[in-house]
């Protein structure tokens, strides 16, 4: 009966494995299950979010994986768009990722609402002025154009669709993550928010994480399979990670350059760069050391060149890096308190002037959790039963210059 | 048998004039009630012919009185706890002048914006203007994703974090859904004034003045047009429902 379920990908089967991990991913959806039903029951009361932290651990999971999983579409696009056959080979674990991810995502976004039984409700009534309400559009959008994208990339009658498929696929993963970033660049009253560099920076960002995300995958997914990475790919999708880092690190830094321009921004840029205890810590530590620096000393040192491990870390900590942004700019941005009468000092019994300390509880992290156990159930079945490993064509990769 | 009256048509006479009667003391008051009031039938929409605004003298509120937000929170069924999870519909600001440390208090709420970014950021429409401006939450279709809590510049909206009992009939509320300042829109619609308006009357203070600025003759349209007042945030151009008078 186990036998049965490896198929196709060649190799030894370790069927004991792929069970063991089909139960470690349920654990932690069931554990995602029971806090959602938890607070279902009982109503948010029982995590750390309040009125003053109104989105908290289990947006920066979702956001993160919505964020990654546009980004990881990047690989097919780089194959479909502009042809290149080292990632043509790798499209369909990219498109496959990419449905798994989002799944993941949304599925927390959706669990963590106040009413997660008014689904149908958020799926019938649309304000089109919002933006949130766009990303659903997106986000249904996505499943069915990746899907369809998948079917022609897998299947050997439509193959020739697969290129005007996979281009609209990379114009709406755009669209996507444009609306992503401007859920945050729209809200107008809040000094962390509310910048039009937001969708540009959450897109070159999305890159970066997609590619982390896909190059841990890629890795373990040769280890399984006892196969090698030959160096010369490992070399060029090593270079694209430290390209996108370097450019996620670049928006940064303009980001805050532009703040720190705008004296009314300089309370804001004080509290997140100096003076913001977690966050400040978190900004550092978590996104410009973990997330930014040492990915890209490791991807430049001459060891990564052949070493699969240096790369994996490097991608593993550009993920640790990116959940650190992500909570910078989501919690970070509300923990700073709105500024009603620029000039005075307010205080009022709603913690109006406050920088309000955020402790996630543990239903915060089961929630945001499950979310990665999804993304992680779906890749880990979806890799056994469908031929997802690349199928790298040598001959056609010397024909590529990059 | 009954014996008859002598005349039939004196009969038919009296039946018509007890019939009269009966139906002017029946109706004539609700005419009047309504003639004296002109509150609006339920089955009537708001109209927009009317910009319902409050005006708020910070000079008369202070001495750390906080009867609006007492009388609030009993119209309103709130608990009147002040924990970071617990509804507030209105709160006194302390506020200081960084400058010179002038202090002023002042009460803040849902401020009624004509163009309320909580309503443009809503994906289902939940959070809605009625067309006489007040600014809702249709608790049907508020799904509790606290988009319109991120987006509100004046931090105006609460989440219901717990199961809700003993509610004011009137002001359903319940777990999950968000909500704000409503210019208690149940007393509005009978042609009463908002609760923290007809508190803050009834100490002496005065501080604050509702009414309709459309309306020219109105005392609140009166007062705008000859005090300087002040929008919260006014250079974000949201024209709000509620100005500030003394800072």
């Amino acid at each position: 009966m186990a036998n049965e379920v490896c198929i196709s990908q060649g190799g030894k089967c370790r069927t004991s494995q792929f069970w063991l991990l089909l139960a470690l991913g349920g654990l932690v959806v069931l554990g995602a299950l029971y806090a959602f039903f938890t607070l279902e029951h009982h109503g948010h009361i029982l995590t750390g979010m309040n009125n003053q932290i109104v989105w908290g651990l289990p947006h920066v999971f979702a956001v993160f994986l919505i964020v990654a999983a546009s980004g990881v579409l990047n690989v097919a696009s780089i194959g479909s768009v502009f042809g290149k056959a080292l990632y043509k080979a790798r499209a369909p674990l990219s498109g496959m990722l990419a449905l798994a991810m989002l799944a993941g995502g949304l599925a927390v976004l959706v669990l963590d609402l106040g009413r997660p039984d008014r689904l149908v409700v958020a799926m019938t009534h649309y304000n089109f002025k919002s933006i949130f309400a766009w990303n659903m559009i997106f986000y249904n959008g996505f499943f069915a154009i990746v899907g369809l994208y998948l079917i022609t990339l897998m299947s050997r009658n439509l193959k020739q669709w697969s290129t005007p498929v996979g281009f609209v696929a990379f114009l709406w993963r755009l669209a996507l993550t444009t609306a992503t970033g401007s859920i945050f660049g729209f809200i107008v009253a809040r000094a962390g928010y509310n910048s039009a560099l937001m969708a540009p920076m959450f897109i070159i960002m999305s890159f970066a994480y997609g590619l982390a995300v896909f190059l841990m995958v890629q890795t373990v997914m040769y280890w399984w399979n006892d196969i090698e990475l030959d160096e010369r790919i490992l070399s060029r999708m090593k270079n694209l990670l430290a390209v996108f880092i370097a450019a996620s690190m670049y928006f940064t830094l303009v980001f805050h350059l532009t703040n720190l321009y705008f004296a009314k921004q300089w309370a804001f840029e004080r509290f997140i760069l100096l003076e913001g205890g977690m966050y400040t810590a978190l900004f550092w530590g978590g996104q410009v050391i973990v997330g930014y620096l040492l990915p890209l000393a490791l991807l430049f040192s001459p060891a990564s060149r052949q070493s699969m491990v240096t790369v994996m870390v490097a991608a593993f900590l550009t993920i640790l890096g990116g959940h650190a942004q992500m909570f910078v700019t989501i919690v970070g941005g509300q923990a700073f308190p709105l500024d009603m009468f620029p000039g005075y000092a307010e205080s009022s019994s709603f913690f109006d002037g406050v920088v309000t300390n955020y402790a996630p509880g543990l239903y915060e992290w089961l929630l945001g959790l499950g979310g990665v156990g999804i993304a992680f159930l779906a890749t880990t079945v979806a890799v056994r039963v469908f031929k997802f490993l690349p199928q790298d064509d040598f001959a056609a990769l010397e024909g590529d210059k990059n | 048998m009954s014996q008859s009256t002598d005349n039939p048509m004196q009969e038919r006479r009296d039946f018509i004039k007890a019939g009269a009667l009966v139906a002017g003391m029946s109706l004539g008051p609700g005419v009047l009630f309504y003639g004296v009031a002109h509150s609006r039938p339920p089955e009537e929409a708001a109209s927009s012919d009317v910009r319902w605004g409050m005006l708020i003298d910070t000079a008369q509120c202070g001495d750390g009185c906080a009867d609006c937000v007492t009388a609030c929170n009993t119209e309103n069924g709130l608990s009147g706890k002040t924990g970071p999870q617990d509804t507030q519909y209105i709160r006194k600001l302390n506020i200081k002048d960084l400058r010179n440390g002038r202090v002023h208090e002042l009460p803040m709420l849902c401020q009624h914006c004509e163009h309320p970014p909580c309503v443009d950021v809503c994906p289902t429409g939940a959070s809605m203007k009625r067309a006489d401006g007040i600014v809702l939450v249709d608790r049907h279709i508020c799904i509790g994703c606290r988009y319109c809590m991120m987006a509100c510049p004046y931090k105006a909206r609460s989440f219901v974090h717990e199961p809700l009992t003993d509610q004011n009939p009137e002001v359903p509320r319940g777990k999950g859904c968000v909500e704000s300042c409503t210019f208690c829109v149940q007393r509005v619609d009978r042609d009463q004034e908002p609760a923290c308006v007809e508190a803050c009357n009834a100490h002496g203070h005065k501080a604050m003045l509702f009414g309709d600025l459309k309306n020219p003759e109105s005392d609140i349209s009166k007062a705008l047009a000859t005090q300087a007042s002040t929008e919260v945030r006014g250079d974000l151009g949201l024209n709000t429902g509620v100005r500030y008078q003394g800072i």
